[in-house]
C-alpha cells in the first residue's frame, strides 16, 4: 500500500502544537477590542437605508385624506396578484378614492413595481421589515394599517425622485 | 365585383360603399374617431386619413367612396404621419386622467396613442379647462375636458334614439356638448352614449369607478328585460354582475339596447333577496332546508292530490329547455292537463326601436317547449279561477311572481293547499308558498330563449353558484379568477345554493319513480330538437353567439 501523501507536513513548532494556540488566542484577543459588526436584534433594531423595499404603504397627506385615486394601476401590475383596489366616487377635486385597498402581504414580493407605476406617488415601499403574521386574515392589510402620514415618508420620495 | 387595393391587399366592395366601410367589411380596421357603421357620416375626427394614389392630397377614408381600380395606402409615410399629427392635435387638450378615467383599458384615444403618437407631448402651454362631472341626464355622466368632440353622441340622438338631445355649444377649443338649458338627456337608449363615446367624455353613473375593465370577465349572452332579447355582454368581477353592455348584432338589437335592460335587468341576480337553499314553510314562516328532505316533502304532497286538483305553471323567463322538461313531466309523470304559463305584457310600453311590450324574454319559447293547456286542460285565466273556486288545489309554479302582475291574486293564491315555487328571489309570491325551490337566474345557467321574431338565442352562465366551477364550466375567466384561491378575499365570492328548474324537476321525477336522464341543458335540447318540428337540424352549436331565426313560415302557425 502506497504510503498517502499530505499536501505539507507539519513542521516542528506546529507538531508541539502550544504555540499555535497562542497564535489562535492572540488573533481572539485582538478582535474582542475591535468595534462590533453584530446587531443585537431585536433589543437593537436595523434601520435601512432609502433604497430597502419594505412593506408598501400608503401616502396619507397632512389633512388626513389617503393621496391615493385607486386608478387599479398596482393592482394590475402587480406580479403577485396581492393588491385589491375598490374606487368610489368623492367630491374632492381627485374625483376617485379607495374604498378599500388591500395588500396581502402573504402574497407580496417587495418587488417594488407598485411604487414604480404608480402615477400619484401614493404607494410608497417603507423601511418596515417585522412582517410576522400568527394567521391569514393578519396578513391582510387594509387602509387602517396601510396608510402612512406623509412626513414618515420624505427619505424614499426623496429618493424615488432621483433614481426612479 | 367591383374591387380596390387597401394596403396591397385587393378588396371587394359595393357601388357606394366607403373605403372604411369596404374595409371594415372584410375585418380591416381603419383608425378612425367618429365615424360609426350605423350612424351617418360626418368626417369630423380626421385620424381615417388614407393615401389614395393619384390624388394630389390625403383623403378621410370614412367619406372617399371606394371605386375601381383605386389604390388606397394606410401606412405609407404620408399617411403615418398626418395621422401621428392629428394625434397630437386631438391629445392637445385631452386630459393625462387615464389613471382615474372609466374608459381606461378601451379607449380608442388610448389605443391609438400607444400606436400612432410619439408619446411626449411638444405642448407647453396650459390645456384649455372645461367643465368636468357633469351630469347629462339621469344616466349619464360627462367630462368636457375628455371630449374629443367626434359628435357620435349628437348623432346617435338624432337618428337612433329620434330625440335630438345633444348639441355642440361655443366654437374653436372652446366647444362642448350640452342640452338645451333645463332640458336633460332623457331618452330610453340615453346609455348607448357611453358605449359609442371613443374616449372618456360620457360615462355611466352606474358603473361609474366599480371596476376596471380589465378586471372583469364578459360573458356573452341575452338581455332578459323584454321579449327583444338583445344580446349583451355580461361583465363580471368577484362573482358579481357590474355592467351589461349591447353586443353586436344586426338582426335583433344592431350596436344598442335600452337604460331598463342594462340597469335593471341583472341587479336581481346579485341582490341580498336571493333564495338560497330550498326553503319550507314551518309555523308560517319559510326556513331553509335540506335538498333531499324538500325533494320527499314535495313527492309526497303532490302524490296526495288528485290529477284534476294540480295545476302547472310554466314561465316565460325560464329557458325553452326548463318549460320542455316542465311540460313533459306535468303531462308524462303528473298527468295533468292544467298547464299555461302568465305573459307579461304592458300595452304601449313599447316602441318602434327595439323595446317590446312583452315584457319577459322568452314567451314564445315557453309556448313552443310545450306550455300550453291540453285538450279540456284549463288556461292561466282559468287555473286563477278555478283557485279562487277552490277546484284547484295544488299549484306547481316557476319563476314567476304571480303578486307582482295583480294584487288581487294573492288574495287568490293564499286559498291554495299546496303551493310549490321556484323562484330566484324572496318576492310577495314566495311568501305564500309552503316549499320554495331556489331557482338559478339566466345568468347561471345554460339554455336559450326565443325573442319575439322566433329567432332562438343562446344563454351562457356568467355568474357561479355552489354547484359550479368556473373553471370546470368553461365560463369566462378573469384573471384574478384564474389566479384566485380560497385564502384570497377577492376568492371567496358569494355563491348561491341554487339549481336551473330542469335539474329540480329531473330529481323530483326520479323521487316520483320516472327516470329523467338529463344530466345537462344540451341533451334537453337535443332531444327538443328530435321531437320539435321546429327545432329540427338545431343544436348549441348551430344557434351559437348570434341565434338563428325559425322557419317563419311554420313560426306562422303557431299562436304566439
Amino acid at each position: 500500500m502506497a504510503k498517502k501523501k499530505r499536501l505539507k507536513d507539519l513542521s516542528l513548532l506546529e507538531q508541539i502544537y502550544l504555540p499555535e494556540i497562542v497564535k489562535g488566542l492572540a488573533l481572539t484577543m485582538k478582535n474582542m477590542f475591535k468595534p462590533s459588526f453584530t446587531m443585537e436584534y431585536p433589543e437593537v433594531k436595523f434601520e435601512p437605508g432609502a433604497s430597502y423595499r419594505g412593506r408598501p404603504v400608503l401616502v396619507m397627506e397632512e389633512n388626513g385624506d389617503e393621496r391615493c385615486v385607486a386608478c387599479g394601476l398596482c393592482s394590475r401590475v402587480c406580479p403577485a396578484i396581492a393588491i385589491e383596489v375598490q374606487a368610489n366616487d368623492t367630491d374632492k377635486e381627485k374625483e376617485r378614492y379607495p374604498e378599500r385597498f388591500e395588500i396581502n402581504m402573504l402574497r407580496c414580493i417587495f418587488c417594488g413595481f407598485c411604487e414604480e407605476v404608480c402615477p400619484e406617488e401614493a404607494i410608497i415601499m417603507s423601511k418596515d421589515y417585522e412582517l410576522a403574521y400568527t394567521n391569514r386574515e393578519d396578513g391582510i392589510l387594509g387602509l387602517d394599517k396601510l396608510l402612512v402620514p406623509v412626513s414618515e415618508l420624505q427619505e424614499r420620495i426623496q429618493f424615488l425622485r432621483k433614481y426612479k | 365585383m367591383p374591387h380596390f387595393i387597401l394596403d396591397g391587399k385587393e378588396i371587394q366592395f359595393i357601388q357606394g360603399q366607403t373605403i372604411i366601410e369596404a374595409a371594415a367589411k372584410v375585418g380591416i380596421d381603419i383608425p378612425h374617431f367618429c365615424w360609426h357603421p350605423s350612424l351617418t357620416v360626418s368626417g369630423n375626427c380626421r385620424v381615417c386619413l388614407v393615401e389614395i394614389e393619384k390624388m394630389p392630397k390625403l383623403a378621410i377614408a370614412c367619406s372617399t367612396l371606394a371605386s375601381d381600380g383605386m389604390v388606397v395606402n394606410t401606412n405609407s409615410v404620408k399617411a403615418l404621419s398626418a395621422r401621428n399629427a392629428v394625434m397630437e392635435f386631438l391629445l392637445i387638450n385631452h386630459p393625462l386622467d387615464c389613471p382615474i378615467c372609466d374608459e381606461a383599458g378601451e379607449c380608442k384615444l388610448q389605443d391609438y396613442a400607444f400606436d400612432h403618437s410619439v408619446g411626449e407631448s411638444r405642448f407647453v402651454e396650459n390645456k384649455v379647462h372645461k367643465e368636468k362631472r357633469v351630469s347629462l341626464g339621469t344616466h349619464v355622466m360627462f367630462d368636457g375636458e375628455r371630449c374629443i368632440s367626434c359628435s357620435r353622441c349628437i348623432r346617435f340622438c338624432d337618428e337612433i334614439a329620434g330625440v335630438n338631445e345633444l348639441t355642440f355649444i361655443n366654437r374653436g377649443d372652446k366647444v362642448t356638448i350640452d342640452t338645451f338649458p333645463g332640458k336633460e338627456l332623457s331618452n330610453p337608449y340615453s346609455l348607448c352614449v357611453t358605449d359609442i363615446c371613443p374616449v372618456g367624455a360620457l360615462t355611466s353613473k352606474d358603473f361609474r369607478f366599480k371596476s376596471r375593465v380589465w378586471d372583469m370577465s364578459s360573458t356573452k349572452t341575452i338581455c332578459s328585460g323584454c321579449s327583444r332579447g338583445c344580446n349583451v355582454e355580461m361583465w363580471v368581477r368577484n362573482n358579481e354582475i357590474l355592467r351589461l353592455t349591447p353586443r353586436y348584432n344586426e338582426e335583433v338589437n344592431s350596436y344598442w339596447m335600452c337604460d331598463e335592460g342594462r340597469l335593471n335587468t341583472f341587479k336581481s341576480v346579485n341582490a341580498d333577496i336571493r333564495v338560497n337553499g330550498p326553503h319550507i314553510k314551518r309555523d308560517g314562516t319559510l326556513v331553509k332546508a335540506g335538498w333531499d328532505e324538500v325533494f320527499a316533502l314535495a313527492t309526497s304532497e303532490l302524490k296526495s292530490y288528485n290529477k284534476s286538483e294540480i295545476a302547472v305553471l310554466g314561465s316565460a323567463f325560464a329557458t325553452c329547455e326548463e318549460n320542455f322538461v316542465l311540460a313533459k313531466f306535468a303531462k308524462s309523470v303528473l298527468g295533468i292537463k292544467n298547464i299555461d304559463f302568465a305573459k307579461h305584457e304592458k300595452p304601449n310600453s313599447g316602441d318602434d326601436i327595439l323595446i317590446r311590450d312583452d315584457k319577459s324574454p322568452n314567451s314564445f319559447g315557453a309556448e313552443l317547449a310545450g306550455i300550453h293547456p291540453l285538450k279540456d286542460g284549463l288556461n292561466f285565466q282559468n287555473i286563477m279561477r278555478a283557485i279562487d273556486e277552490k277546484k284547484i288545489k295544488a299549484l306547481y309554479l316557476v319563476e314567476d311572481d304571480l303578486v307582482s302582475l295583480d294584487e288581487d291574486y294573492k288574495k287568490i293564491l293564499s286559498k291554495l293547499e299546496l303551493f310549490i315555487v321556484h323562484s330566484s328571489n324572496f318576492n310577495s309570491t314566495t311568501e305564500l308558498a309552503d316549499i320554495v325551490f331556489p331557482a338559478a337566474t339566466y345568468a347561471e345557467k345554460n339554455g336559450t330563449w326565443i325573442n319575439f321574431q322566433g329567432r332562438i338565442q343562446k344563454l351562457l352562465p356568467a355568474v357561479m353558484t355552489v354547484e359550479m366551477d368556473r373553471s370546470l364550466d368553461g365560463m369566462a375567466m378573469s384573471r384574478l379568477d384564474k389566479f384566485g384561491t380560497e385564502f384570497d378575499r377577492w376568492g371567496k365570492s358569494k355563491k348561491m345554493n341554487a339549481r336551473p328548474i330542469w335539474k329540480i324537476i329531473t330529481s323530483l321525477a326520479n323521487a316520483l319513480g320516472t327516470k329523467y336522464k338529463y344530466q345537462t341543458s344540451e341533451e334537453i335540447f337535443d332531444e327538443m330538437s328530435k321531437t320539435i318540428d321546429l327545432f329540427k337540424g338545431l343544436d348549441y352549436q348551430r344557434v351559437g353567439e348570434l341565434g338563428v331565426k325559425l322557419n317563419v313560415t311554420t313560426l306562422a302557425k303557431v299562436k304566439v
